[in-house]
């Protein structure tokens, strides 16, 4: 696609994990390609938090395992660029994706419940990353281990190593799982919402695990959430999200303070707030993600944006930049609403447009499935 | 063991719940099993049975080939239990007793040796199936379609035929009716796996594939082949008794089998019908022992059933 601003000044060293036009389809024989990222760019500095947001099918956890080369390799059809470290990892061979796996990139997912292998013990569990990639002899990579359970909290960490996964409660589970994410100390750490399936109190105490271990071991941390919630003590950076591409960059202050896009915005808005008045309602995004439209030629979030017009419907709106944040959108907060920009004259029904009157699923051109 | 974490982690003594230290889930089916009344009367009906295989020369009032009572049969007239002959004599005047005692070693080797045979070969085969995929996986699981379209006990019958009439053909051939059952059944179990959330989490720290699936998807896909293992070990048992009443099994007559008991006695049928009830009931309580405990291994392993 068109690049109207010419990336980033060269002067910038690259990033850790630079990401450049990465497209991942799902194919299926007579059937349209399910596109679930669309031509991503995204940048992840060394030494940074990042946030990853948006919602259920956003292709957020999609984009993670794409880094890993974690995607089937039948009926998914990838391209792009992931360079990580200055190293293409598109077209690694299997092997050499192994290698980096684990102990260049880890990945800590979103169901503690179900992601520890039931019948071997947490130690076991630990000990083996650390003998596929350093390989530590037993007796050492059990005191390792022990440390490990230690710097993630989990008490009495010899006794534990030695049990099974189904007498740990999920926040320990959670904590065993960074624990061997963490193990061969990798320069990028993937969390895929890992604090979705826990409760709230063990979710607060997992964030500030993995807070505090970012900051005492300097790995870059990438957190794919849909919860904005989350993002705002955590992140430095926040990418949103939608439809395969993201649809608006910011530092987490101006972020919040200020949103830009349409899509952050109603993210923001369907938060509840401790600060917000009495009686407020939380305001949902309308719609559902499937009332999407394809990015080809139009802006996938215009059939639940109320700001759409015919513009939005018409053409696909380019990546720009204001100051820190990078944005896609015709219409954002920062423009008045009702009377767009003089530098946006194509707009094909200029003034105010009543929002149903483009926006709502009924008015989709095609069903997109 | 799903109480919250609380915040001040280290400080929090070790529960004093040394029950809970270290139990495996095979350790925790145990405990399942021991509760199950079905199990008991299974395991108590396997041990038996494994007991009578065992014991037989000293739990055997006579030996197998001995006629004590060759003297009172005559053509018309078998007798039926007394208190010197507990089941009766057969139409040779050997003791009904000693030799459906003995008739178990035959039927616990053939059983055990050709569920093994099954097993193994069977599970060896799902899991080449299962673990390279794609086009291997297909010829594979095709071909074993193809010996599950065949009812069982008809290609018993046709393996055993054409091996010759042995003890081993029949135990080749009740083994070979079972390797699509178990190659079926690991093969799926360890799709089910290889899709579970700790593979891919386990992928995402670049370990090997072999590694992956020998030391993580296997073991957890084994469950059900051992529960379709002692489930198979009854109809195992039946069958052989099947392909020995047909004669497949050899016609060494100082080996009493049950299944050829039973053949042997068919003319005795209406004036000596102990001869072929007792056999029988021999059949019907091995076969339900393991059945039984088949059963409730399986509730006990199965994390659905768990209470």
């Amino acid at each position: 696609m068109p690049q109207e601003n010419p990336g980033p000044p060269a002067e910038t060293p690259e990033p850790l994990l630079r990401v450049r036009d990465l497209t991942v389809a799902f194919t299926q024989r007579h059937r349209r390609d399910q596109v679930a990222v669309d031509h991503l760019d995204l940048d992840i500095p060394q030494g940074s938090t990042v946030g990853l947001v948006g919602e259920s099918g956003s292709g957020k956890s999609v984009t993670s395992l794409a880094v890993l080369g974690l995607l089937p390799r039948r009926g998914v059809r990838l391209t792009g660029s992931i360079r990580f470290g200055g190293r293409e990892l598109l077209g690694l061979s299997p092997a050499d994706l192994r290698t980096i796996r684990g102990k260049d990139i880890a990945m800590v997912f979103q169901d503690p419940m179900t992601c520890l292998n039931p019948v071997l013990t947490i130690g076991t569990q630990v000990t083996e990353v650390l003998h596929r990639h350093q390989k530590l002899p037993r007796g050492s990579a059990r005191e390792r281990a022990a440390d490990l359970l230690d710097q993630v909290g989990i008490p009495d960490p010899a006794r534990r190593l030695g049990e099974y996964p189904h007498q740990l409660s999920g926040g320990m589970r959670q904590r065993a799982l960074i624990a061997i994410a963490l193990a061969c100390r990798p320069r990028l750490l993937i969390a895929d919402e890992p604090t979705t399936a826990l409760d709230v109190t063990i979710q607060a105490q997992i964030l500030a695990l993995l807070r505090d271990l970012v900051t005492d071991t300097g790995t870059t941390l990438l957190l794919i959430t849909h919860d904005l919630g989350i993002v705002a003590g955590t992140c430095d950076t926040v990418h949103v999200m939608y439809s395969g591409r993201i649809v608006e960059s910011a530092p987490r202050g101006p972020l919040f303070a200020d949103p830009a896009h349409p899509y952050t915005a109603g993210l923001l808005s369907s938060v509840p707030r401790l600060d917000a008045p009495r009686g407020t309602r939380l305001v949902p995004v309308p719609g559902s993600p499937t009332d999407t439209l394809p990015w080809d030629n139009a802006c996938a979030f215009a059939p639940r944006c109320t700001r759409a017009d015919a513009l939005c419907t018409d053409r696909a709106p380019h990546e720009r930049t204001e100051g820190p944040r990078t944005l896609r959108c015709h219409h954002p907060l920062s423009d008045p609403a009702p009377d767009p920009a003089p530098d946006r004259a194509p707009v094909l029904a200029p003034g105010p447009v009543p929002p149903t009157a483009t926006g709502g699923p009924n008015l989709l051109p095609e069903d997109v499935a | 063991m799903t109480a919250a974490d609380p915040a001040p982690l280290r400080q929090r003594a070790a529960p004093p719940d040394t029950e809970q230290a270290g139990i495996s889930l095979g350790r925790d089916a145990w405990r399942r099993l021991r509760r199950d009344p079905v199990a008991i009367v299974g395991a108590v009906l396997v041990l038996l049975f494994v007991a009578v295989a065992f014991l037989a020369p000293v739990l055997a009032p006579w030996g197998p080939t001995d006629t004590p009572g060759k003297d009172l049969v005559t053509p018309t007239n078998v007798p039926g239990p007394s208190t010197e002959h507990w089941l009766g004599l057969d139409n040779l005047g050997r003791d009904e007793l000693s030799r459906v005692l003995h008739g178990a070693r035959q039927s616990l080797v053939v059983g055990v040796v050709s569920l093994l045979f099954g097993a193994v070969t069977g599970s060896l085969v799902g899991l080449v199936a299962g673990s390279f995929g794609g086009r291997i996986d297909n010829l594979i699981m095709r071909l074993m379609d193809i010996m599950l379209a065949v009812p069982g006990l008809l290609f018993a019958i046709g393996l055993a035929a054409l091996l010759g009439h042995s003890l081993t053909s029949v135990m080749i051939a009740v083994g070979t009716v079972n390797v699509p059952v178990f190659a079926r059944l690991l093969r799926g179990s360890m799709l089910t796996q290889r899709s579970a959330d700790y593979a891919l989490a386990i992928t995402s720290l670049g370990v090997r594939r072999r590694t992956l699936i020998l030391r993580h998807v296997l073991p957890n896909s084994l469950s059900p082949v051992i529960v379709q293992g002692t489930l198979t070990l009854a109809t195992a048992i039946i069958d052989a008794a099947g392909l020995a009443f047909l004669g497949l099994s050899g016609t060494d007559p100082g080996v009493p089998e049950w299944g050829r008991m039973l053949a042997e006695t068919q003319r005795y049928l209406s004036s000596a019908p102990h001869l072929a009830i007792f056999p029988g009931v021999a059949i019907v309580l091995a076969a339900l022992g393991f059945t039984l405990l088949g059963e409730s291994l399986r509730e006990a392993l199965d994390p659905t059933y768990r209470r």
